[in-house]
């Protein structure tokens, strides 16, 4: 069997596992489980941004094969509050590139507007597209719809599904939605008192 | 060059009733500043005389190992102050930092001082090296303890904007430059203001000693400002290493944020 795009084994911290999570090319996994049980704790260590035991591959890399900030921009985590720190948004994107953000429903000269007169669900919609723009292989979403509404949630699921079958591509979504589920989710993970278990295999 | 006219316990005394007459108005105002005021200036009247004993004992000896055991003690103290003032505790790295800060801005400057500026004979003589360090570690330690203060305090209070910013591929070093650059300018903000107003506002406390004690004034403004230049340079380079140390001290071989070596100060 060839490995998957992406495998984590193992994965634990003082918290949190020890969890295994296998995410195969051009497929979206649903992951779900009660608050606290340690979802946004697992995509960080999947990020690399908190320390842990285990291991990351990606296409059989090890995440040590990089250092931290190139594993970073290949396995990309959208936290579900997107922080800002240029005055506006353009800054944010690697040459002002604005294709994602035509995609999410903005016009081009959301580039020029302020970071401070974004409301919570523009922050989100924007923080994927400045994730997109870095081309990461491995999406790693937390919550990504939480303050959108039907429409603008409609199309970041589209978005998303489109940029993962694009290429040898992969995403991780964390979702309490059971629609949002059957729409997005190949396959799907739940976080119970078991621990991390495919739900279906 | 004039004789320097003898300062007579009567006339200390006569400078204490002022601050007495005060800890008195506060007392009867209920001010409760009183007894705070009287402890200090006794501590400061204890420990003066002490140093003055000392030093006058480590003038008669001058040896170059008891100038330099005197130097480091000074240092270390420096060191452990500014630790002490710190709300955001790096454990004993974080002492390390600003002890070791200290030594190579200060120590490094003073010794520059003595042996290619000043020159004395032999360049460690506890005349010229001790007051020198003091002067330099009393004022390089406001910009190393500053510029700590703020970049730790800061880097807590802007994690999300960190990490967003490594989330993004950026390095560590990328994604603190900015709260690194406002570090930098705060450690640096009351020396670079000292320089600015020197001799309009207030005459700097050594010149006015030296001019007190008899020296001829443009002697003094001379050493003044060799003194300035040297606080600058120290100020400078005891902040950036601080800084920079301290940067590291808190980012790993993976380029994460690892707040978790920072531990508030205990409330007392």
């Amino acid at each position: 069997m060839s490995p998957s795009l992406f495998e984590a084994r193992d994965i634990r911290t003082a918290v949190i596992g020890p969890w295994d999570v296998t995410l195969p090319a051009r497929t979206t996994t649903v992951m779900s489980g009660p608050s606290g049980s340690g979802k946004t704790l697992l995509l960080r260590c999947l990020a690399d941004l908190d320390p842990h035991a285990g291991s990351l591959t990606l296409r059989g890399a090890d995440s040590l094969d990089v250092d931290g900030p190139t594993w970073r921009s290949r396995v990309g985590f959208l936290p579900s509050e997107c922080a800002w720190w240029g005055d506006r948004v353009g800054d944010h994107f690697p040459d002002h590139d604005a294709a994602f953000v035509t995609a999410l429903g903005f016009d081009d000269d959301v580039l020029s507007w302020t970071v401070d007169r974004l409301s919570s669900g523009e922050r989100q919609r924007l923080g994927l597209a400045r994730l997109l723009a870095i081309g990461p292989r491995v999406l790693l979403l937390d919550e990504p719809t939480a303050n959108l509404d039907a429409g603008h949630a409609t199309s970041v699921e589209q978005l998303v599904k489109g940029y993962v079958s694009e290429d040898e591509r992969a995403a991780l979504w964390v979702s309490h939605d059971p629609a949002q589920w059957q729409r997005v989710g190949d396959r799907h993970y739940e976080i119970d008192a078991d621990g991390l278990v495919e739900v279906g295999a | 060059m004039n004789q320097t006219i003898a300062i007579t316990p009567v006339d200390l005394s006569l400078t204490a009733v002022l601050v007495v007459i005060l800890a008195g108005c506060s007392w009867l105002l209920r001010l409760g500043i009183g007894w705070q005021l009287l402890i200090a200036a006794t501590r400061m009247v204890v420990q003066l005389l002490l140093v003055g004993l000392v030093l006058t004992w480590v003038f008669g000896i001058a040896t170059l190992w008891l100038v330099m055991a005197w130097g480091i003690a000074m240092v270390a103290i420096a060191g452990y102050e500014i630790y002490a003032r710190q709300s955001q505790r790096l454990g004993r790295r974080g002492y390390a930092i600003g002890s070791g800060a200290m030594a190579l801005s200060s120590g490094v400057v003073a010794i520059l001082m003595l042996v290619v500026v000043v020159q004395p004979d032999p360049p460690w003589s506890p005349q010229y090296a001790i007051p020198l360090l003091g002067m330099l570690l009393g004022n390089t330690m406001n910009g190393v303890a500053i510029g700590m203060e703020r970049l730790t305090t800061s880097m807590r209070k802007q994690k999300p904007v960190i990490e967003a910013r490594l989330l993004l591929g950026h390095s560590f070093d990328q994604a603190v430059m900015q709260l690194r650059r406002e570090a930098m300018n705060a450690g640096l903000i009351p020396t670079i203001n000292g320089m600015a107003i020197a001799g309009l506002v207030s005459l700097p406390g050594m010149m006015t000693g030296q001019i007190l004690a008899g020296a001829d004034p443009m002697t003094a403004v001379l050493y003044q400002i060799l003194i300035w230049l040297g606080i600058a340079g120290g100020t400078g380079f005891g902040a950036l290493a601080a800084v920079v140390w301290t940067t590291a001290s808190l980012s790993d071989d993976r380029d994460r944020l690892r707040l978790d070596r920072l531990h508030a100060k205990a409330a007392e």
